[in-house]
């Protein structure tokens, strides 16, 4: 039999700069994220803590229940880490996925060291398990306020194909802060339900141009709703993510009051802008309209150039 | 017809060879009535039918397999049923709803055409019901012939993307069976009726002289068009990178196929994103796949860019590649004015005698190879596959696959009058969306055949055409098969776990393998595990764009930025 | 969705020192193989649910085949099957034997 050329050909080190993390698997995800061969993960398939509602649904059910949970190492220190599967109902969060979160969250909170990485890829909560789904949202938001006030850092890394949302985006807001590549997508109301609820001429859930302006990462980094750009690779993320955990600063009662200041500002500065191209260009970027088409390293240095926007204020 | 003349009429038959040209001439005053010299308005435009039209006729409505002259077809559907009825409607594709829509309102009464793909299961309920009278399915080719024989049509109804006031016509990229049906029309006095996106002083180019066209109509919005060939990498699963894989190490290399057509589908989109990756692997840039019959397919930038491509005739466009295709004018057929020419009769002729193999996909495979991607419900047509996807005995120039595929058919004849074969190559997972099986004991062809009384059950490809068959399993070589019964196990060899494969003759099949009738991926140093997407030279829509240096503008459903 | 188990004695045992691997997804014509090397001797066993319903005798089939070509002795695999076609639960099996032969921890 034929010996299989991919693992011979490729290092770990080429497989994190060419593997998209949008295609990735959770799983894959965290091996090309941490470094080679650290990662253990909690709670995992073999202990088989899968959905105990699914089966009601003649749904089948994943292992891990579609979050992958445990610790690794970004170079050389520890970091928690949590990963969404998002082709596992659309990453949606059950009472067992949003419990595996939940305790990492908890753990981190009593050890205070260790940052914690979220890996978002969510629809936002699973209708077949909707309280459990809606009451697990609630508690990992305690959770990572909690942490967070133990002086634990908490980023979310946002580039998988579901996107963050619905409670999932409620989560990343709760974040230190977090990473977006341009594949990613941060809200809560999805475009089908704002297509449904508003009618196509507020929203046009097909114009896909029109979704990414508003929801995609490009425009969520230039809103400042996400701190950092990076290209759809898991070493861009990873990048990201270190960066990052060189950035943040504590939390407290200051930096929560900052942050509504900043919204605040921030709804008087666009609020009524009718598009994202128009907020951008209000940003003073210019040739507003070409920003989708800028590759990575262009948007950038664009971005980083209109300032960076207070993180501070989480 | 003579008797509904009366004697004056009659007369007139005796003593002159011209009454179609009368006839004609007769039509164009009634329409001129409704225009400025060839120029009518929109809102006009079913008056115009009313006045041009006669009930009976034969009238062509584009009905491409891409653009749609859709103000015509709106305006004709709501013509007067007292003036307009039971036309015989020629045209090679039903694709949008009024095309059928002719029927239920009694405009139309009797069809011919070729294609009827996003129409499929409406048409099937309508022929089914009686509620048209069907002359024929035919292939494009074959359609375009019988235009010039004995389907000429009395009235075209074409588009265009723009028109000057003389009349002269610039179809674009998109020119696709425009020539082919004005030529048929104009010259066998009928009328042409263009809608246009625009009237320009001058147009970009002259695709249609204007002494062809006798109505020009200008509409508020551009004529419909689709993108049909545009493939996703991001979906592109393991198992079609497999058979992509067995497919250029199985046959493209040891037949050396440089000239070639692939019909659309995610296998052959597979095909066209290895090549940069694993054809360059296997050191067949230059030897295979320089010469291609194809429309603008995103998947084939990555390969173009890389030096793979010589030059490419294309039936149609694709939405999005207008600026690739303007600044690739090596590879492409352009106009003076640097945009697209496609020309779907020219290059289904092409695909016929000039390419030595077409490889395509299609929904059920039975035991002699027949295959057919007609079901129980839906009626897609024939489109171009049967005309790329046959022999063509009509060929006398030889080319290296082609005498092999033919000494492979048959060994025993003497060389000098041992001719070659097309290489006919069907491509696809054993099973298909919704897990349905492609191979099958009993076409739903025959069956609907049956229902329809079909003289013919609407057969695609001809087992007797097709000579690979290629599947996750392997590569079945049907040239090298003796007799049907070496054919059937060929077939059941690479039919994988459906109820066909699993029926397979072990042993027929592990002798078929030693001759090597059937190659396995390992037969061919293949390790499926292999068959990943890190293979394909691009993975997503951005990719195709990056490799195209940002000129391919894929249409929005395809954005994921 | 509807549950189905294999046994069989493969030729020899499963290489490498692995316990546990993984790989794939559930969801609509994806799986999941979940393999442990817990098994005596050469004995190896396949627990799978799957939502595809009926499917047994193609099961059967693609399971017999796979412990034939790959020898999966000593190994348990687990399956949560979200009705993918037998080609894509093949390589799977295949991916998974793989991952478990791997050299590693």
């Amino acid at each position: 039999m034929t010996a299989p050329i991919k693992h011979t050909a490729q290092s770990w080190a080429e497989r994190a700069g060419t593997t998209s993390f949008n295609e990735a698997s959770a799983r894959t995800r965290l091996e090309l994220l941490l470094d080679a061969g650290s990662f253990v993960e909690f709670i995992g398939p073999e202990q088989r803590e899968v959905s105990p509602h699914l089966r009601i649904f003649d749904l089948p059910e994943q292992f891990d229940d579609g979050i992958v949970v445990g610790r690794g190492r970004l170079n050389g220190s520890t970091v928690f880490v949590a990963a969404q599967e998002g082709r596992f109902m659309g990453g949606a969060f059950g009472e067992v996925h949003g419990a595996k979160l939940i305790g990492l969250l908890r753990a981190a909170r009593q050890i205070k060291s260790i940052p914690v990485l979220i890996l978002f890829d969510t629809g936002g909560v699973r209708l077949q398990e909707a309280n459990a789904g809606e009451l697990a949202i609630a508690e990992i938001m305690r959770a990572v306020m909690e942490a967070r006030t133990a002086g634990v850092k908490v980023i979310g890394l946002i580039g998988g194909r579901s996107g963050c949302y619905g409670g999932g985006g409620l989560i990343a807001g709760c974040c230190s802060a977090l990473a977006v590549s341009e594949p990613g997508r941060i809200a809560v109301s999805g475009p089908e339900v704002i297509e449904t609820n508003r009618g196509v001429e507020e929203f046009d859930s097909r114009d896909r141009a029109l979704v990414w302006r508003t929801m995609g990462g490009k425009h969520r980094r230039l809103l400042g709703a996400a701190d950092v750009f990076t290209d759809d690779t898991v070493e861009g993320f990873r990048d990201a993510a270190l960066e990052l955990l060189g950035l943040i600063e504590p939390f407290g009662l200051d930096r929560l009051k900052a942050e509504q200041v900043r919204l605040a500002d921030r709804l008087r500065s666009f609020g009524a802008c009718a598009d994202a191209v128009d907020i951008w260009a209000a940003e003073g970027v210019a040739h507003a309209e070409m920003v989708p088409e800028l590759p990575a390293d262009q948007f950038i240095a664009l971005a980083n150039n209109i300032g960076r926007t207070s993180r501070d204020a989480r | 017809m003579l008797m509904s003349m009366n004697a004056d009429a009659r007369n007139r038959m005796v003593t002159t060879w011209q009454h179609q040209r009368d006839a004609r001439d007769a039509r164009i005053e009634a329409g001129s009535r409704l225009a400025h010299g060839k120029i009518v308005e929109a809102r006009d435009a079913t008056r115009l039918m009313e006045a041009v039209i006669r009930p009976g006729d034969r009238v062509c409505l584009e009905g491409d397999n891409q653009k749609q002259a859709d103000l015509l077809s709106g305006a004709l559907l709501a013509a007067d049923t007292a003036k307009v009825h039971d036309l015989h409607m020629v045209q090679s594709g039903v694709v949008l709803p009024e095309h059928l829509d002719l029927f239920d309102h009694g405009v139309a009464k009797r069809l011919d055409y070729a294609y009827s793909g996003p129409q499929s299961a409406r048409i099937a309920r309508m022929l089914f019901g009686g509620k048209i009278e069907l002359g024929a399915v035919h292939t494009y080719l074959e359609l375009f012939a019988r235009y010039f024989i004995d389907l000429t049509p009395h009235v075209a109804l074409i588009a265009a993307v723009s028109a000057d006031r003389e009349g002269n016509l610039y179809t674009g990229p998109n020119t696709e069976d425009t020539p082919t049906v004005v030529e048929a029309t104009a010259f066998k006095d009928g009328v042409v009726i263009a809608q246009v996106n625009e009237i320009v002083d001058k147009v970009p180019r002259v695709d249609i002289p204007a002494d062809r066209v006798h109505f020009v109509v200008k509409s508020e919005k551009p004529f419909f068009v689709e993108p049909l060939f545009t493939r996703d990498p991001a979906a592109i699963t393991e198992g079609q990178i497999l058979t992509a894989m067995l497919a250029i190490k199985g046959i493209y290399a040891p037949y050396g196929v440089r000239r070639l057509n692939h019909g659309i589908g995610f296998s052959t989109a597979a095909i066209e994103l290895l090549l940069p990756t694993y054809g360059e692997k296997l050191g067949l840039k230059g030897k295979v796949a320089t010469h291609f019959a194809l429309n603008p397919h995103p998947a084939l930038i990555p390969a173009i860019e890389s030096g793979w491509v010589q030059q490419i005739h294309s039936f149609g466009s694709e939405v999005g590649m207008d600026d690739y295709i303007r600044a690739r004018s090596d590879i492409y057929f352009t106009g003076p004015d640097g945009s697209l020419r496609s020309n779907r009769a020219f290059c289904q002729t092409a695909g016929l005698y000039a390419c030595d193999m077409f490889i395509g996909s299609t929904l059920q495979i039975d035991l002699q190879g027949n295959s057919s991607t007609v079901t129980a419900s839906r009626i897609a047509g024939f489109g171009g596959a049967p005309n790329m996807g046959a022999d063509a005995r009509g060929r006398r120039h030889p080319s290296e696959p082609w005498l092999k595929a033919g000494l492979e058919a048959d060994p025993e004849s003497p060389p000098p009058l041992r001719r070659g074969r097309k290489l006919v190559v069907q491509i696809g997972e054993t099973f298909g969306d919704k897990n349905v099986p492609l191979f099958v004991e009993k076409l739903d062809a025959i069956e609907l055949a049956d229902k329809l009384n079909l003289e013919l059950a609407p057969i695609m490809i001809y087992g007797d055409d097709v000579t690979h068959i290629v599947t996750e399993e392997g590569v079945a070589n049907l040239l090298l098969c003796r007799n049907a019964d070496e054919r059937e196990q060929a077939i059941r060899g690479v039919a994988g776990y459906t109820c066909v494969g699993r029926g397979r003759d072990r042993n027929a099949v592990e002798q078929l393998r030693q001759r090597g009738v059937i190659r396995r991926p390992e037969d061919l140093g293949i390790n499926p595990l292999d068959a990943d997407r890190s293979m394909l030279a691009a993975r997503s829509i951005k990719d195709l764009v990056r490799w195209s240096g940002g000129l391919y503008a894929p249409p929005s459903k395809f954005r994921n930025w | 969705m509807e549950d189905l188990s294999f046994q069989h004695k493969a030729r020899s045992r499963a290489g490498g020192s692995k316990q546990t691997a993984i790989i794939g997804v559930v969801a609509s014509g994806n799986l999941e193989v979940l393999v442990e090397r817990v098994l005596p001797g050469v004995e190896c066993r396949l627990e799978i649910k799957t939502a595809a319903t009926g499917f047994g005798e193609v099961w059967d089939a693609v399971v017999a085949d796979f412990v034939e070509r790959h020898s999966p002795g000593g190994l348990k695999f687990s399956i949560n099957d979200g009705g993918a076609r037998p080609d894509t639960v093949s390589l799977r099996l295949a991916q998974a034997v793989r991952l478990i032969e791997e050299n590693g921890q």
